[in-house]
């Protein structure tokens, strides 16, 4: 791991940049047509970003499909998380792209004067509502957890397949990510100077060295969350393209 | 310039506390080659010098070499040489760098550039002026406690001060950060190094002093757009960005920008929620 990162480091300054633009885009694109054209249901299993299920309203235009009434959701949160902030402001706005001297001199080059950049005080200045999303966010992990549970309960009774691996892999890279929050942090210590003087204290402080080491990775859940979001999506796909058959590791009963 | 701690940034390989003396030059039968940026405020261009490599050099012991040999004039910041006073900043190939903590080895096969800090103004060569830093410094609202010290203090209530209390003020954020470096914010922006000592002070369980409105305003944290480079270079690892710059932040949010906790403020009629206590 501390190979990869070191020869990751070596890489040209514009190669991660470059590496997040095309990660967050193709991700987008993926993801938008799989919500705006496919259902997300097969059997026992639902695609996260199927789930919380809610009815689509009649009076809701037609190319309003279901998920999208909740996914804004965890849109909001990732867009106005502290790390994918730092990634798209880099990538997408090279402000600045790296931290070299080279890099930093094509910081946003389409700006007429260096004077004029106004950082998180103008419209960024949004971003601080990410607490809310966090508070939304967590509701939404509670309904992906039970839609990993139901996985377990396929047409043949209790089992234990591949797919259900891959759907609890993907709500405990979510929940890390969800827990591992700067603002998650803030909530259940961050805000407080003294423990020792509030009721409940040393509780607190356990959560939020707990917290504190969760969110030393935060970054690293923010991607592996993405991937396993994907490589879900995908299995539920393929599923249904009948390309491949869920493989039952443990069947109970029946 | 440090703030007094006992703390070891470690990593430290020179081996001298002066110039490389002549009879160990040449040991390797290598030599480095340095282009050094030889100037001032007004402009000034690389120059090109050859020296010989002794292993386990720094760029600072290099540096020093070619000022005792070739260019007596060369101006050049040091003092500890153990990556602890925070002097000998500058830039080594576009990136901050402590001279005295980077080996020459490090850049095997590379050009070897030397430049001053680029954020502040230039005075000679490898020498800039980093005066702004303390007038920034000065303007922040001091310690301030109603008790007399000493205070009895539990360790699970300054276990998260100990990070900040490492800087060695070498300004090497300051440099790298954007919003200094390229956006020129100086008026209006305090810079990283800052947010890491309002963060010692605001979370420091004594202090009743409230410098979050300070902190939006005076300091500009809103300016900040957490892109990490400040923590990229800390010669003491801080994370300045994760434990210093988005802690500030959230409260920054909650004091100012939390519809529910100003809706709560008004109702329950009280100002602010001030310490955290
Ligand atoms: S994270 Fe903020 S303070 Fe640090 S270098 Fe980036 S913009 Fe500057
Ligand atoms: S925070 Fe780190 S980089 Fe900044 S002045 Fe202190 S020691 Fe130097
Ligand atoms: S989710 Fe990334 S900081 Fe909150
Ligand atoms: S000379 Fe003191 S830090 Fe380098």
């Amino acid at each position: 791991m501390s190979a990869i990162a070191s020869a990751w480091k070596k890489l040209p300054w514009w190669v991660e940049p470059s590496a997040v633009v095309l990660v967050l885009t193709v991700f987008g694109v993926y993801s938008f047509v799989a919500i705006a054209l496919f259902g997300g249901e097969y059997q026992q299993f639902v695609s996260p970003f199927y789930s919380p299920e809610v009815p689509l309203p009649g009076w809701m235009p037609g190319f309003v499909t279901a998920p999208m009434l909740v996914l804004w959701i965890p849109l909001g949160f990732r867009a106005t998380c502290y790390y994918y902030r730092k990634a798209y402001y880099r990538a997408f706005f090279w402000d600045p792209p790296a931290c070299l001297s080279k890099a930093q001199q094509l910081d946003r080059p389409w700006a007429s004067n260096a004077e004029s950049y106004r950082g998180e005080r103008a419209l960024f200045v949004l971003n601080n509502v990410h607490r809310y999303f966090l508070y939304a966010s967590i509701i939404v992990v509670a309904f992906l957890w039970f839609e990993a549970f139901r996985t377990l309960f396929g047409p043949q009774g209790f089992q234990i397949s591949v797919g259900s691996l891959l759907w609890f892999l993907n709500i405990v890279l979510l929940s890390a990510y969800t827990f591992s929050c700067h603002s998650f942090r803030h909530l259940v210590g961050g805000n407080k100077d003294c423990y020792s003087c509030i009721r409940g204290g040393n509780a607190r402080r356990k959560t939020y060295n707990f917290v504190s080491r969760l969110n030393a990775r935060h970054p690293q859940w923010a991607w592996y969350s993405l991937f396993s979001l994907l490589a879900t999506d995908i299995y539920l796909r393929l599923l249904q393209a009948g390309a491949i058959t869920d493989f039952t590791i443990i069947h109970f009963g029946g | 310039m440090t703030e007094g701690n006992g703390n070891n940034p470690g990593n430290v390989t020179s081996r001298a506390h002066s110039p490389v003396p002549n009879e160990d030059l040449g040991k390797s039968g290598k030599t480095a080659k340095l282009k050094i940026f030889r100037g001032d405020s007004e402009g000034g261009q690389e120059v090109e010098y050859e020296i010989p490599l002794v292993e386990g050099m720094v760029v600072l012991d290099a540096v020093l070499a070619i000022q005792a040999e070739q260019a007596g004039d060369l101006a050049v910041r040091w003092n500890c040489k153990a990556a602890h006073c925070g002097s000998c900043s500058a830039e080594i190939n576009g990136r901050p760098k402590l001279l005295c903590k980077t080996r020459v080895e490090e850049y095997d096969g590379e050009e070897i550039h030397v430049h001053p800090m680029r954020a502040f103004p230039v005075i000679k060569d490898l020498v800039s002026d980093v005066s702004w830093n303390y007038e920034v410094s000065k303007a922040i609202k001091p310690f301030h406690s109603s008790e007399q010290a000493p205070f009895t203090m539990y360790e699970e209530d300054v276990e998260r001060l100990y990070e900040p209390k490492k800087c060695i003020e070498c300004f090497m954020c300051q440099d790298v950060c954007h919003v200094l470096r390229t956006h020129h914010k100086h008026a209006e922006f305090a810079g990283p190094r800052f947010f890491v000592r309002n963060q010692w002070l605001e979370m420091h369980p004594m202090d009743e002093e409230d410098r979050l409105g300070d902190l939006k305003e005076d300091n500009g944290l809103g300016f900040c757009n957490i892109t990490k480079c400040c923590t990229e270079v800390c010669p003491v690892d801080i994370k300045i960005t994760d434990n210093s710059i988005i802690p500030l932040k959230e409260r920054v949010a909650s004091e100012f920008y939390d519809p529910a906790k100003w809706l709560m403020r008004k109702i329950r009629g009280n100002g602010s929620s001030r310490n955290g206590n």
